[in-house]
């Protein structure tokens, strides 16, 4: 168990994993002087002034130009390099699918696709800057892994692995801040869920800034007698199937807990595998709209991801699951 | 119509000695571009299949880059240090790997599965696939991108390695160019050359009356490149300009290479009807007697 539940979780300090994201990858790259960075003006809200300041030539900056970002930075894979674009999730995800696409998954290039901010960090800027369409819309490209952090601690141990590690990958990095759910010496693996808690009631599945709010149900099912299951599942594509085909066998269903869409994402891979390996029951909880104007924690409140939301949901699969 | 080895039939042409004279140069590239057209004709129509419209427009380029300009061989495919060229408009696949063939990245015997089921020799290149493919291009403006990636690549290593794109002309109205262009000039790319192939027809009509790219050499400067204009099938033209960039340092080069889609078949030369056609049996016969007949290059 490499989780650090103390009397509850709500109470830990916060973090915005963006700090987590550029400390690490200046390591990264004062270790390997082919990590470069690639953003698209994004320098100040990727948080990477002080990797310019680093390394200056090692920040390339195409300017307010996505498409040519994502395309640069497949060049300069071909050129031996190993780029980090970085960039809010938005507009990487959207405005360069196609390049995401051809340039990095069936180019099968060693980019390394950064999504800033993802999710409805931006609030109240409303849904042209929310992110929640990121997973689904990469989800359905052959090739690419998608990992979704949890914390300061996931998020560091996610990009080393991506430094190492050839080929595509898309990482999301959150700015809303989160509390640790891992201990310090947390390492990273592709496709595999972590069991963040144990239990054999129900089980909820989740990742990215919801994990612990997942954690967090978990505690107030606890105090109810429901024993409930707590996977991390940072690791969207390639899916841990063996994991959830388990969840859905021995517990009395599946609440999938997500910061996005709640079609095609996490929700939809856990449900893909459910119905085709061990039909069972499961419950998603995302995104089912554009959100109204609001702030952050405002909006994953209102759509069911918060503590009592999730933990109401697992309650109703566990009472009529039985 | 099925396409077999016994349609793969282009001799292997390699690459001159170094110190070989403009003139054999020139001669070795007419000669090249001639075959590379003859097998690509065959490959398009066994195959009943392909973009030889385009392919024949682009051939002349093709066969100076690989014939003589670009320090690339099969033994080097994969140095890090090779120049690399990326073919953004790929639907003209076939024209590549055919280059590819003629010049020993493939076997010429394996242009008989072109388009066939499981083929490396997919409608679009694969890099993955096919020794010698720098990028999986398809869709328009992707190319133009990647080379400033690589371009900016060789910079960073300090590198005199070179980063050439061919796009096509209508590709141009790809939004995607203009932003690759802006960073180009930005990060003074002088070791990138953009080549458009310029042969004003897109699938169904002129550029000009689609979406037209004019005044292209003055929008070319104003994004900071050195524009050149050249015949793109005169094989001297072609490999004076692309064996001298950088013309200004600091800039990065754009070569307007002038051409015609079919060239130089009569009835499919700068005619908007061959983007895609197949040549039926009488068309390819004609077609394969005019090439015989063709020399140098010369329009």
């Amino acid at each position: 168990m490499t989780t650090i539940v103390r009397t509850s979780i709500a109470d830990q300090p916060r973090y915005d994993c963006r700090d987590a994201y550029v400390e690490t990858l200046a390591e990264l790259a004062e270790a390997d002087h082919r990590i470069v960075g690639v953003v698209n003006d994004s320098v100040g809200s990727s948080k990477l002034n002080s990797f310019r300041k680093a390394f200056p030539d090692r920040l390339i900056n195409v300017g307010i130009a996505e498409q040519d970002m994502v395309g640069v930075a497949s060049g300069l894979a071909n050129g031996g390099r190993i780029p980090f674009v970085s960039a809010a999730s938005c507009f990487l995800t959207a405005r360069a699918l196609e390049q995401i696409k051809a340039d990095v998954a069936y180019s099968n290039t060693n980019v390394k696709l950064c999504g800033m901010s993802p999710g409805v960090a931006y609030g109240e800027l409303g849904p042209t800057h929310h992110s929640i369409e990121d997973i689904a819309w990469l989800r359905a490209i052959a090739g690419m892994r998608i990992i979704v952090p949890a914390d300061p601690i996931e998020t560091a141990a996610a990009l080393r692995w991506a430094a190492s590690s050839e080929g595509p990958v898309f990482i999301r990095v959150s700015r809303m801040s989160v509390p640790k759910v891992y201990a310090d010496d947390y390492e990273f693996q592709l496709g595999k869920a972590i069991t963040v808690r144990e239990g054999n009631d129900v089980t909820v599945i989740s990742n990215g800034t919801v994990l612990w709010r997942a954690l967090a149900a978990a505690e107030r099912l606890a105090e109810e007698g429901i024993s409930a299951r707590v996977l991390s599942m940072p690791t969207v594509k390639p899916l841990d199937t063996d994991a959830v085909v388990a969840a859905a066998r021995e517990t009395a269903g599946i609440v999938t807990a997500e910061e996005a869409v709640s079609g095609g994402g996490l929700g939809g891979a856990v449900a893909e595998t459910v119905v085709q390996h061990h039909p069972a029951r499961v419950s998603i909880l995302g995104f089912p709209e554009f959100a109204p104007t609001g702030s952050a924690g405002y909006l994953l409140d209102r759509y069911g991801l918060s503590a009592e939301g999730i933990a109401d949901a697992a309650r109703k699969l566990f009472k009529t699951g039985k | 119509m099925t396409l077999t080895v016994e349609h793969t039939t282009m001799p292997v042409l390699g690459r001159l000695p170094v110190h070989s004279s403009r003139a054999e140069q020139i001669a070795h590239i007419a000669e090249a571009a001639k075959q590379i057209r003859i097998q690509d004709l065959k490959l398009v129509h066994h195959a009943g299949a392909g973009h030889i419209g385009g392919d024949f427009s682009a051939i002349d380029i093709l066969a100076t880059l690989y014939g003589a300009v670009l320090d690339i061989s099969p033994a080097t495919v994969n140095d890090p240090e090779r120049d690399r060229f990326i073919l953004s408009k790929g639907h003209v696949a076939g024209a590549l790997y055919t280059t590819l063939a003629a010049f020993g990245f493939l076997p010429v015997e394996e242009l008989a599965t072109f388009l066939k089921p499981l083929s490396a020799l997919n409608g679009h290149p694969n890099r993955n696939k096919v020794a010698g493919v720098e990028a999986n291009t398809g869709p328009l403006g992707h190319g133009l991108p990647i080379a400033v990636g690589h371009a900016l690549s060789a910079k960073l290593d300090v590198s005199l390695r070179r980063t050439y794109v061919l796009v096509g002309d209508g590709e141009l109205q790809e939004g995607s160019n203009w932003e690759a262009m802006m960073a180009a000039s930005q990060y003074q790319l002088d070791r990138l050359t953009v080549i458009v192939d310029r042969n004003r027809l897109q699938q169904g009509a002129t550029t000009k009356e689609t979406n037209d790219l004019d005044p292209l050499p003055e929008k070319a400067a104003a994004f900071g490149f050195a524009v050149v204009e050249v015949n793109g099938h005169d094989h001297g033209e072609l490999l004076d300009v692309l064996s001298a960039v950088p013309f200004r340092p600091g800039k990065p080069t754009f070569v307007i290479a002038h051409t015609h889609k079919g060239h130089p078949i009569s009835f499919m030369s700068n005619n908007v009807a061959w983007h895609h056609r197949v040549p039926d049996a009488a068309e390819y016969q004609q077609a394969l007697t005019e090439l015989a007949r063709y020399d140098r290059g010369r329009v």
